[in-house]
């Protein structure tokens, strides 16, 4: 599917496996500008998941989109207020 | 009871369960409050290699949660935050069920050496965090942890063999008071 978003930056997890993908997705989005948009690329299967949940119940992050490809995650992630 | 008392009674029973209204109000705002920082403490006993792991995973992720984690190292759990023994934690051969040989011969010499070894490349293949990368992040993303003052003496460590930012000479006392806040609260 086509991403109606712009991204603002990227965050490259693959081959780090769980806790990583979460651990420096925080860490990443901590760093960005409100409304920045971070695109997660990660190998882990349980990122999906993880990151889903994790924007769940963590304030200022909102998920926009996840997408599987073949041995490739990639998620979505806003700076919310 | 006299009855022309009662009234009188009644009205200053009123203005006294008004003020306890409030007061309670107020302490439940407060709380609620509090209550949005979920809180978790750990309490790590253990210093092999595959236990130092779920303590630090569970720590760092649920700081990127934001929730308030402070991890308390006792026992063997110090060496975990020992700069140098960290770095050397060993998985044992004796005893794991999991290991696909006897204890006769996982009590050989090198065993454990063996099994470390081949732990380390499973987690190096794997893509799983070291110990070293999961301390650093749990610090930087400002997980206490804590050295059990009284370990810290029976094993001879001192503050400085430990890594910088970990809060040394902690007593069961501290411990206990954040474990009684806590929403979570482990031991491994």
């Amino acid at each position: 599917m086509s991403t109606e978003f712009e991204i603002t930056d990227t965050l490259d997890v693959t081959g780090l496996n769980c806790p990583m993908p979460v651990v420096k997705t925080k860490q990443t989005v901590d760093g960005l500008a409100q409304n920045a948009i971070l695109e997660v690329v990660a190998s882990d299967p349980g990122s999906i998941p993880d990151i889903d949940g994790w924007a769940q119940s963590t304030a200022g992050v909102e998920l926009l989109d996840q997408i599987e490809g073949d041995d490739v995650y990639k998620h979505y992630v806003r700076k919310a207020e | 009871m006299s009855t022309d008392t009662q009234p009188s009674a009644q009205s200053v029973d009123l203005a006294d369960l008004q003020q306890q209204v409030e007061s309670l109000r107020s302490d439940l705002a407060d709380l609620e409050e509090q209550d949005e920082t979920k809180r978790m403490t750990i309490i790590a006993t253990k210093g092999s290699l595959d236990m130092a792991y779920p303590p630090l995973i569970l720590a760092s992720t649920a700081a990127a949660f934001d929730w308030d984690v402070t991890v308390f190292h006792t026992f063997w759990g110090l060496d975990i935050l020992h700069e140098e023994k960290s770095k050397k934690l060993k998985l044992s051969a004796v005893g794991n069920p999991s290991m696909p040989m006897p204890n006769a011969l996982a009590a050989v010499p090198g065993m454990d050496a063996l099994a470390t070894r081949m732990l380390a490349r499973k987690i190096d293949e794997n893509g799983t965090a070291s110990i070293q990368e999961l301390l650093d992040l749990s610090l930087e993303s400002g997980v206490e942890l804590q050295a059990c003052g009284m370990t810290m003496d029976l094993m001879g460590y001192d503050a400085e063999d430990l890594y910088d930012g970990v809060t040394t000479h902690v007593g069961a006392a501290t411990a206990l008071q954040h474990m009684a806040d806590a929403d979570i609260q482990l031991l491994v």
